[in-house]
């Protein structure tokens, strides 16, 4: 198991000039960032969609890497996205998902078969071209430059310690430092596109 | 052209209201009107198709899309309209998308009287959503296609038409 935080820590000195799509890992990587402009801490704006957006990012802008965090639940939830993903090989997707094998923002609960679901086999078989699974941090560091190195779309899917949230929404403390809004002319203005 | 033809919706048409829009992708999942308009925008050089297996997923490639400076242009069915709420909320209004729904009116009639649930359910769908919408018909109809677009740049949200021809010119 790794910690979220953790993942990003080794993620960040290999960033480049990536576009970052941290999904749940927003929290951390606000804090680890050196090229806020480059990234997009959306929060949750529905589940199940992350993939689809930094997918549809990558597709938009072929000549630069987006780098997604992405979580075992959301990928449950819009599993379908993976052969539409896989049918366009966007050389420049690399599709990190976070392992927590729960609900970890609605009290822990388990996701479907919990800790027994093959996440890099299923992307495999939806045809990414590759495809890796860590549950530690030491080989992860080993990994990292390579798996960046390959061309896309790459998953890789990460078994992390769960971080549990039982708070009612709105006691829970906002992390963003921006709105979304801002975070997406942010993006535009960094990459040179208009308003 | 033929009395009947001038009453169809082309799907030529159709695809020439998104180019001179400037849609550069389109993100669809097929439904029973749009077959031959597939087939036009596939070998289309300036269009993109993105073929998804839920229509919800549509819109959040939809936004990533437009986020990195594309055009998108979402077609789907109402029936698939109606799964995609969430979507819809958080992707589309949430990040203040410009996105025009091409949607497949399924059982839409004239008259108001359709055993089709999935039209009993469109409008009310897109009015609690607050979704503006055009109906178009046929081709003289095709200009309101504009108008959505021009509205959906203005107030960047998305805007819908809902396309009223399901047994004739879209299909042929």
């Amino acid at each position: 198991m790794i910690e979220t935080e953790e993942v990003l820590k080794i993620f960040s000195p290999h960033r480049g000039d990536a576009i970052v799509v941290p999904g749940r890992g927003g929290r951390y990587w606000i804090k680890l960032s050196t090229k806020p402009d480059l990234d997009l801490p959306l929060g949750d704006p529905a589940m199940g969609g992350h993939a689809a957006f930094a997918f549809g990012l990558a597709l938009a802008q072929p000549n630069r890497k987006v780098v997604l965090f992405d979580s075992d639940g959301d990928v449950l939830m819009g599993m379908g996205i993976l052969p539409t993903i896989a049918e366009h090989q966007p050389g420049n997707f690399y599709h990190f998902m976070l392992d927590n094998e729960c609900w970890g923002t609605t009290g822990g609960q388990p996701v479907p078969n919990a800790g027994k679901v093959a996440y890099d086999a299923i992307a495999r078989g939806a045809g990414y071209p590759r495809a890796f699974a860590f549950d530690n941090p030491e080989t992860l560091t080993l990994n990292m430059a390579r798996i960046l190195s390959e061309p896309g779309p790459v998953f890789v899917g990460l078994k992390i310690v769960p971080e549990v949230q039982n708070d009612p929404i709105g006691r829970r403390k906002p992390w963003a430092t921006r709105t979304r809004d801002q975070v997406l002319k942010d993006l535009r203005k960094e990459l040179g596109l208009p308003g | 052209m033929t009395q009947e033809h001038k009453n169809l919706l082309s799907p030529e048409v159709v695809l020439q209201q998104m180019k001179k829009n400037g849609v550069t992708h389109v993100v669809w999942l097929p439904d029973s009107e749009t077959n031959w308009l597939y087939l036009l925008m596939k070998a289309d050089p300036d269009i993109t198709l993105v073929s998804v297996s839920r229509e919800g997923m549509a819109f959040s490639v939809a936004a990533g899309l437009h986020a990195g400076g594309k055009s998108p242009l979402i077609l789907i069915q109402n029936t698939g309209l109606l799964e995609s709420g969430d979507s819809l909320r958080g992707w589309a209004l949430g990040l203040n998308l410009p996105v025009i729904l091409l949607v497949g009116y399924r059982g839409w009639t004239r008259h108001g009287v359709t055993p089709d649930t999935a039209a009993v359910y469109t409008e009310r769908f897109l009015h609690a959503f607050g979704i503006n919408y055009f109906l178009v018909e046929n081709d003289a109809d095709s200009p309101r296609m504009t108008m959505a677009f021009e509205e959906a740049r203005k107030t960047k949200r998305p805007v819908a038409v809902l396309v009223g021809d399901e047994f004739h010119g879209f299909n042929r």
